[in-house]
């Protein structure tokens, strides 16, 4: 759709109207472009977490490491578990969520495209805001988890900023999630029950449900202590009757769910490559899904598991074992019936069957090691030690940034309608588990053998000098691996070959329309018949299984889309909008009114304001369109 | 897009995987070093290797299903990948409802198994030890460094924890209310506390024990014990500001009549140093060197606690100083005294500014302090 | 009538508006926020290591006329969304007015309750009472406030002919998100004012 007629004044500015150029950007609605946004930003966030990581990694590579100093390090070992958690993980899923799940449901847009606009900016801001600390007067520095009565009392400006950065981008991922709830529940296409939907779309909703109710804790906690830093309050000193480690209870209720928002995402990416690439169902398609809830839901009672060490007493101890054990029990199940998806298929290892092969192999030793960690003796060793640190980073990167990864590549043709380069590709994957492996693996052992975690440096004479050079290598290796996929995205994008609608024999309704899809994505809603309803109509299936290909159930073509473009004035597209990004602009003006100058909230609060007051009296779309 | 040759898998092809795995595995073996002064694998007392039997045995449960699995996978990659000209998809199965409940059972079972010693190590290693032999120690956290006091022997030493074999050490672990960070500094050299909130630290000696946190407002207990003599290293292990990583400590496990030798020899006074000595004059100094007080902050009696900075008392007989960081001899202790913060960053000491000759005396008087 | 709005009515897979589902979801976000803060007062109430206490302060008659003023709103709001149901603008503005009127009547009573207490030497850097009494009271307060400022809102709107009977949604709305607030604030009562410490 080009440039449209000019809309009549409704309110005191103009409706924006453009749908290409930069400005377009600034005012999308549209899902798949917000989810664009969200991609390109959290990867430029994982390029600035993976060199702090670099820089950690070059610290630690000898003892007694002159690269950086004490401050220097704990501002960058915070700012890379920060990053890494809020500004890319999440972020990079949001991402996904935001392209496939009106696409995978047969919907032309989320329930509230404004407010999906307003999450991404608000991430954008929040994430330039926490970044800003580095300029202005330090970067956070104690740790990404902040423990209290430490962060409460840490001079300077370096910890105010963790407290009202994350309390802005933890604005971003609510809101977001309320918005998933209601556009999977709600415009889903006739026929897509809810146990029809792929795999991907009940993670979304698992995870937006469990960021729904943990985020709210996390705010009250950051409040908390705001309110302990800049106000004079007494939540976690001691000596005033406080409890420190009520800090811990109430991040750890949080940051339980957390982890399982951070994974869930990923499991759903590979839950989606690894059917079409085994040219099978998923096996257990009812044990996965129910998995995914179970893991949602059991995962709100082993928040205690990180805090074994903090004398909460043998008896809760003992109860937090146990919970932590029997939520590997969900997880197993959906590793075997991956398995059970590729047992028996025809295994084609395109580059995103190989990232989803990967996670499954790499989160299986995150996996046991994390049932390790529920023995509470063992983990009175582990607490604290690079063993931890090896465990979330098989989890984490092995697991989620894998899985993000083979999503990356696997609907890489959807969203930008060319091929990528599969022999870079594959040489991306290779070198990414060797690098990955060759890094994370030794900390297992450095841990045990008594490396502590949080330290810019250590002592000789320890046994750990080896195996943190050998980390360090592996560390840059994960960062050429990097540059190969950057170079993949930039030449594929600028010269890969043109690709169709369906160039996997994909399963799900997203391949049903070109790509890149048209603006309002799907020209008929379709009528689901079946899960996998593509896959039906592309086959037929008789009782044992055995499968026949059908003439006519190829997906739409160009042509097609053609006309259709010329049709579609039963189409109604919410029309773009400049209020979100308003809106979003108010908040790091009042996050820095509260750190440094109440001066500076009143523009921030003027901003939010207004920006909400336009937006409500805004229409969906204006009339006509 | 890509190769769509068919790979046959080679039988040479299938060596180099097999040699890879045992290569890989000889490493990891390898990796297992000894000797290993801090390494909770190479337990020396009761309850560590009560901890290390546990961790052996899920260990080896774990890699067992880590062979299995990761086994299963790398054998369904080989024997399904697409062969040349496959292109028919396979029979659809869509789950099996008796393979899917056999494992989610069998995978509780095997935790539910686990669950009994796990349970039982908590309560018995949470347990206070029975009254008899036990050596009570409070062990008092700051940042950064780590002060003990022996109640029933009045003794306060700071860093190295001096024990005997074979007894149990009930420790009783505080965090202290003490200026954190940098401090100021009055006229007189006095520390005005700044930031007196106190902040958790954890304490860990891996050979000995698991780790029990010092949260501030509270009183956690921890039992260690050894069953040899010998040094063994620990740090704190919950992130405590700037110098988190320097606060170092040993325990140092004597037998039964050196540890009473050791209680004798710090409950005695400080030696007076030689009339018209160097060191004598470090005395003086240390009692008042013109801007300030070393007694203002350090105690060099046997039952006097720090103030701010640690106890001195025999400061000569520990190994190291600096909460582990350097041995304790004549060039360290100076470079000590010319300029702390730039040996530990976030130390409360300040540079006073000392004139080469005080340094050379007062570091004689700490020479004397055995 | 409102010629801006060209929203249909969209069909839903569950049948329940998008907006009255997202209501929903937000609300059950709220029961969490609020509960950590209940859950701090509660562990917090008896932790206090120097006054004033809770009992020493806290004035239960005059808590209660402001509660009972508060409650007193959501009757209104009710009959502020059941006028524009049945088309009855002057009604609903009426109400929605009342409705404002009430809600602000209890925010002054906060004021001043919270007034007296600073005066009697509680603050909120007192103690942790002070610390997690005024954190919780006062977002609660906020809460209010936004609530007051949406119902004013919604007054203009109605002023300027922009809402129609078939736009009650938005009413039920705000009624959802007034409803809710009323109802932390009775457990907020019932919890840090009624029960003995």
């Amino acid at each position: 759709m080009a440039i449209a007629q000019p809309l009549p004044r409704t309110s005191v500015f103009r409706r924006p109207t453009a749908t290409r150029g930069f400005a377009s950007w600034l005012t999308t609605v549209d899902h798949k472009r917000i989810g664009i946004l969200y991609g390109v930003t959290s990867f430029a966030f994982f390029l600035l977490g993976g060199i702090e990581a670099l820089l950690l990694r070059w610290q630690l590579a000898t003892p007694d490491g002159q690269l950086l100093d004490a401050d220097s390090y704990n501002q960058l070992f915070t700012m890379h578990g920060l990053t890494m958690i809020f500004l890319v993980v999440m972020p990079l899923s949001a991402a996904f969520f935001n392209y496939l799940t009106p696409l995978m449901i047969g919907a032309r847009d989320v329930a509230f495209p404004r407010l999906n606009a307003f999450s991404y900016w608000i991430f954008l801001l929040g994430g330039l805001f926490l970044y800003s600390s580095w300029f202005l007067g330090g970067a956070p520095d104690g740790g990404w988890f902040g423990y209290a009565p430490l962060s409460s009392q840490m001079p300077g400006v370096n910890m105010d900023f963790y407290a009202v950065g994350l309390q802005i981008v933890g604005v971003a991922s609510l809101v977001s999630a309320v918005n998933f709830i209601v556009t999977i529940f709600n415009e889903r296409a006739p026929g897509m029950s809810l146990m029809r939907m792929p795999v991907f779309v009940w993670m979304t909703l698992v995870v937006s449900f469990l960021l729904l109710f943990a985020l709210p804790v996390i705010a009250i906690a950051l409040f908390q202590l705001a309110g302990d830093r800049i106000l004079g309050t007494n939540f976690f000193d001691a000596s005033a009757g406080g409890d420190p480690v009520l800090w811990q209870h109430m991040f750890w209720i949080f940051g339980h769910p957390e982890v399982y928002i951070l994974i869930l995402p990923a499991m759903g990416i590979v839950s989606e490559i690894l059917p079409t690439f085994s040219r099978k169902p998923l096996f257990g398609y009812p044990a996965v899904v129910f998995a995914g809830a179970a893991i949602g839901f059991m995962g709100w009672g082993v928040w205690a598991h990180h805090m074994f060490t903090s004398g909460l007493g043998p008896v809760a101890n003992a109860a937090f074992a146990l919970s932590t054990m029997f939520i590997a029990v969900p997880t197993g199940i959906k590793i075997f019936n991956w398995l059970g998806t590729m047992w028996g298929g025809v295994l084609r290892f395109t580059t995103p069957m190989l990232f989803a092969i990967g996670f499954v192999a790499m989160f299986v030793i995150g996996g046991l090691s994390g049932v390790t960690h529920s023995i509470v003796p063992s983990d009175w060793q582990q607490h604290d030690t690079y063993y931890i640190v090896a465990h979330f980073h098989y989890v984490l990167f092995g697991g989620s940034i894998f899985g993000l990864f083979g999503g990356a590549y696997y609907w890489f043709p959807k969203f930008s309608g060319r091929t990528y380069d599969e022999r870079l590709g594959k040489l991306h994957f290779w070198l990414m588990l060797i690098g990955f492996n060759l890094t994370f693996a030794p900390m297992h052992l450095l841990g045990l053998e008594g490396m502590p975690r949080r330290i810019y440096t250590y002592g000789e004479g320890l046994g750990f000098d080896v195996w943190n050079m050998v980390a360090t290598v592996g560390a840059f290796t994960i960062a050429a691996s990097v540059l190969v996929f950057m170079v993949n995205v930039v030449r594929s994008l600028a010269r890969g070959a043109k690709t169709s609608a369906d160039p996997w024999d994909g399963r799900t309704l997203e391949w049903t329309i070109p790509s890149p899809p048209p603006h309002y994505n799907f020209a008929e809603i379709p009528t689901v018949r079946a899960r996998d309803d593509f896959w039906h109509r592309k086959y037929t299936e008789d009782e044992s299984g055995r499968v026949t290909p059908v003439v006519a159930g190829a997906a739409t073509t160009e042509e097609d889309v053609e006309h259709e473009d010329e049709e579609h004035h039963d189409i109604h597209m919410p029309d773009p909008s400049y209020w979100p990004l308003v809106a979003a602009a108010g908040l790091p003006f009042i996050g820095y009114g509260i750190i440094f100058d109440w001066v500076w909230a009143v523009p921030g609060a003027l901003l939010l304001l207004v920006g909400l007051f336009g937006w409500s009296l805004e229409p969906v779309a204006e009339e006509g369109h | 897009m890509g190769s769509d040759r068919a790979r046959r898998k080679p039988r040479s092809s299938r060596r180099r995987w097999l040699t890879g795995f045992v290569v890989a595995a000889g490493l990891t073996l390898a990796a297992c070093q000894q000797g290993l002064p801090q390494s909770s694998l190479e337990p020396a007392g009761p309850r560590a290797e009560r901890i290390n039997d546990l961790s052996t045995i899920v260990f080896w449960l774990a890699a067992v299903v880590f062979v299995l699995v990761e086994g299963a996978l790398i054998f369904i990659t080989i024997r399904y990948r697409r062969r040349r000209d496959e292109d028919r998809p396979p029979a659809q199965i869509h789950g099996n409802n008796r393979l899917e409940i056999i494992w989610t059972i069998i995978p509780a079972l095997l935790l539910a198994g686990l669950a009994f010693p796990t349970v039982s190590a908590i309560f018995d290693l949470s347990r206070r030890p029975p009254e008899g032999n036990v050596l009570e120690v409070t062990v008092v956290g700051h940042q950064w460094w780590w002060e003990f006091h022996y109640p029933d022997q009045n003794i306060v030493t700071a860093n190295e924890l001096v024990i005997p074999v074979d007894t149990p050490v009930h420790l009783s672990l505080e965090s202290a209310e003490t200026p954190g960070g940098i401090a100021e500094f009055t006229e007189n050299g006095e520390p005005v506390p700044e930031n007196a909130v106190p902040v958790i630290h954890s304490f860990w000696v891996p050979r000995l024990a698991g780790k029990q946190d010092l949260v501030p407002g509270k009183t956690e207990t921890l039992t260690i014990e050894s069953a040899e003599t010998g040094t063994f290293l620990g740090q704190c292990t919950e992130y405590c500001g700037i110098s988190h990583a320097n606060m170092r400590k040993r325990v140092i496990v004597e037998t039964q009549e050196g540890f009473e030798e050791w209680v004798s020899r710090m409950q005695a006074p400080p030696a007076e140093p030689e009339a018209d000595s160097l060191a004598a004059e470090g005395a003086e100094l240390f009692q008042n060197f013109g801007n300030g007080s070393c007694l203002a902050c350090h105690g060099v009696e046997p039952g006097a606690g720090g103030t701010v900075g640690p106890n001195l008392a025999h400061l000569a007989s520990r190994q190291t100083f600096g909460a582990g960081l350097f041995e304790t001899n004549r060039e360290n202790l100076q470079r000590w005294l010319d300029d702390p913060r730039a040996m530990k960053p976030g130390v409360v000491m300040p540079d006073y500014n000392l004139t080469e000759e005080q340094i050379e005396a007062i570091t004689e008087y700490l020479l004397t302090l055995e | 009538m409102s010629t801006a709005e060209v929203r249909h009515e969209a069909h839903t897979a569950t049948g329940l508006d998008n907006r009255k589902l997202g209501m929903w979801a937000f609300l059950g976000s709220e029961c969490l926020f609020f509960g950590a803060l209940i859950t701090t007062y509660m562990l917090y109430r008896n932790r206090s290591v120097v006054g004033p206490f809770p009992e020493e302060i806290y004035d239960i008659p005059f808590t209660s006329v402001s509660s009972f003023v508060l409650l007193m709103s959501s009757l209104t709001m009710v009959l502020a969304l059941s006028a524009i149901q049945r088309g009855d603008h002057q009604g609903l503005r009426i109400w929605l007015l009342a409705t404002a009127f009430l809600g602000l009547t209890f925010l002054g009573g906060q004021v001043y309750e919270f007034t007296v207490f600073v005066k009697e030497g509680l603050t909120v850097t007192r103690n942790v009472f002070g610390s997690s009494f005024f954190v919780l009271t006062g977002f609660h307060g906020l809460h209010v406030t936004v609530g007051v400022l949406m119902l004013l809102h919604h007054f203009g709107m109605s002023l300027a002919g922009r809402i129609g009977q078939e736009d009650s949604l938005r009413i039920e709305l705000v009624g959802l998100y007034w409803h809710f607030v009323d109802i932390v604030w009775v457990i907020i009562f019932t919890v840090v004012y009624l029960i003995p410490t």
